[in-house]
């Protein structure tokens, strides 16, 4: 009953945390339930695609209220995963269910209790905002009554009320995407699964959009399934899995993520890389990585370690950079590859031409 | 007590999973009317290439359309514009059904068909909604064409007009439906053109809407007869002709009635054909459709 009676309740923007310190404060205040049975169970899940084995059998549990991030390089196997898990594909072997519903055998029912944001817009930009909604709530077999209020309060939230009748297509790419949220929560699923929610969006507009997903899921209780690039936003996750190559490599929230790092990253530009970095094995007995012009390693105190790092490495040194370890360094250290954004950069901008010229 | 709830429950989910199947058909079909309505543009410029086989085709091949016994420009009274008029509707119906269907190669490229295909809804529900939103453009698109029947001197009635619509519907119906089956195997907009050349071209050529098959070569003859188009332009053809009480002897010269295996087949058998193609046609849509990768 109270649960019903919280997801009435309109959201609105004066409730919306603005600033970024603001958001951390509001991700850090909506504790994450982790007690009682997971609404997400996955075992031994596994997908291949003839000879390619895109997932290789992962098992993870997400549970209500929590807002898990699914974090991997491009080809991990994020999408195939997420598509298995919204019942647009069907896994090869492993079991999974969804608020207690057989992922293969009941698929119906598992896309009641689901919403969905996908990366790439999937609004029929013909239609105005209210008539997206419209086709979404007789789909899901809302009644008429319901719909129109659910309609009204979702375009309030999102800011959108009074652009509701105009046509889509006259929309900015953070107006779809917010349109797209209320969307996905139209039919008030339990689990809403965002697949790159912010991608090409201005960090403002992502900001806003941010705001939106945390305030919902302190209001609402709505676990959230997350996808994404920018290692920013993972931080608002309650527990990150990282997969690669199709594998669950780590999966632990994003403090004890960090941790797996082993100290501070010192990332030092020299004249000479390949000497540098033997004399910094020597010295500490660890052996740098070469990044894009620069060498990188991870040690523990590594602000005292800098005079030592000046005197004793023999090749001139343009700068020297300590900090604590961000989940990107997490990344690179899971995975041996940064997730790049400029590759996000050029997928974008393909997609991009693709529409224009489709148009 | 709580028995009691827990059944009434059940059959609340039993009843609307049919509820919400015709729920999501009725909405997939509003979607593709809405979106007709909106798009003026697409209405008229659809209409342009009938018009053009109707009046410039038309009026160029009539001059030479004299076949031995009848009087220049025609067969016994009925001019070539007047031959071809049905045909030349269908050409409306054909077309506007084909690329309404092929509008869900779009919808995947855009997305939106994804937000379809994670609804609770069956596939069926989906594909007939489609099927049938296609049928209704195109059979308003071929009804549009009905306004020009006066200029080429075609007298139209109520009940003419109503019959006429519903042989477009059922033309339109087994056309959508073929063109969804064409759609779920199509991976992008490009192979459009090859579908129009390769499959809606010869079709609407073999059907016999823009010439009497009475004195065509055998092979001819042939393929007409396996083209379903065929049998849903000759009820349209008929039903013009019908108000001109034509002598049976020019009917045979106008290729009036499909003959298969020396008999010519009635109306309504003709108009069964279209439909029994059609129910395999949206059949198989959906079949192609419900399959899960």
């Amino acid at each position: 009953m109270t649960t019903e009676e919280q997801t009435r309740q309109p959201l609105s923007m004066a409730d919306l945390p603005l600033s970024s310190a603001e958001l951390a404060e509001a991700a850090a205040a909506a504790t994450p339930r982790m007690a009682g049975p997971p609404i997400l169970s996955v075992e031994g899940l596994r997908r291949t695609f003839g000879h390619l084995e895109a997932v290789k059998g992962i098992s993870f549990e997400v549970y209500p209220g929590e807002i898990f991030g699914f974090l991997g390089p491009n080809g991990a196997g994020k999408s195939t995963t997420i598509n298995m898990l919204c019942t647009l594909l069907k896994p090869t072997a492993g079991k999974a269910t969804l608020a207690g519903f057989d992922l293969s055998r009941e698929p119906s029912r598992v896309r009641e209790v689901i919403g969905l944001v996908f990366q790439d817009p999937s609004l029929d930009e013909r239609l105005t905002a209210d008539e997206n909604l419209r086709f979404h709530a007789a789909i899901y077999g809302l009644p008429a009554a319901v719909s129109k209020e659910r309609r009204e309060a979702m375009l309030k939230m999102v800011d959108l009320y009074d652009r509701k009748d105009h046509l889509v297509r006259t929309f900015s790419g953070g107006m779809k995407r917010r349109l797209e949220i209320a969307r996905g929560l139209l039919h008030y699923p339990r689990v809403l699964f965002l697949d790159e929610p912010t991608i090409g969006l201005d960090p403002q507009t992502r900001l806003h959009l941010w705001s939106y997903i945390l305030t919902l899921r302190q209001q609402k209780q709505i676990t959230m399934f997350l996808t994404t690039h920018y290692m920013d936003e993972a931080e608002y996750c309650d527990r990150i899995a990282v997969i690669d190559h199709g594998m669950i490599v780590a999966l632990d929230t994003p403090d004890h993520l960090k941790d797996l790092v082993g100290g501070d990253v010192i990332r030092l530009k020299t004249s000479d890389d390949a000497l540098a970095a033997q004399q910094i094995k020597a010295l500490f007995g660890v052996e740098p990585r070469q990044g894009k012009d620069e060498l990188i390693f991870e040690i523990a105190g590594g602000e005292e370690l800098v005079p030592r790092i000046v005197e004793q490495v023999s090749v001139r040194i343009a700068s020297v950079s300590v900090r604590r370890p961000t989940l990107d360094d997490v990344f690179i250290k899971l995975t041996g590859r940064e997730i790049r954004e400029e590759e996000t950069g050029t997928q974008e901008r393909m997609r991009g031409i693709m529409r224009r010229r489709m148009r | 007590m709580s028995t009691v709830v827990a059944e009434t429950t059940s059959t609340n989910t039993h009843m609307s999973a049919l509820w919400r199947n015709l729920m999501a058909i009725e909405i997939v079909w509003y979607r593709d009317i809405l979106r007709y309505l909106r798009d003026w543009v697409r209405i008229i410029t659809s209409l342009m290439q009938p018009l053009l086989f109707l009046f410039i085709f038309g009026s160029g091949l009539a001059s030479s359309f004299s076949p031995a016994g009848a009087r220049p420009g025609g067969v016994a009274g009925v001019s070539f514009q007047t031959f071809i008029f049905p045909g030349v509707v269908s050409m409306a119906v054909l077309f506007t059904a084909i690329s309404s269907a092929i509008s869900i190669v779009w919808d995947r490229e855009f997305g939106f068909l994804r937000e379809m295909l994670v609804a609770p809804v069956s596939r069926t529900s989906i594909v007939l909604g489609k099927a049938l939103g296609g049928s209704t453009i195109a059979m308003f698109q071929g009804t549009l064409m009905l306004v020009f029947a006066p200029l080429i001197g075609v007298r139209l009635d109520v009940g003419l007009v109503i019959i006429l619509m519903l042989e477009m519907l059922l033309l339109a119906f087994t056309m959508t439906s073929l063109g969804i089956v064409i759609a779920s195997r199509m991976q992008s907009m490009e192979s459009f053109s090859v579908v129009m050349q390769f499959v809606l071209m010869p079709m609407f050529f073999l059907s016999g809407a823009l010439f009497p098959l009475t004195h065509v070569p055998g092979w001819l003859a042939f393929l007409n007869k396996l083209d379903p188009v065929t049998y849903g332009v000759d009820p349209l053809r008929q039903a013009v002709m019908s108000g001109m009480k034509l002598p049976p002897v020019v009917a045979r010269q106008l290729g009036l009635g499909v003959q298969v295996f020396g008999t010519t087949l009635s109306v309504l058998a003709e108009l069964l054909i279209v439909g029994a193609l059609g129910v395999i046609f949206v059949s198989w849509a959906a079949l192609s459709f419900g399959k899960q990768d």
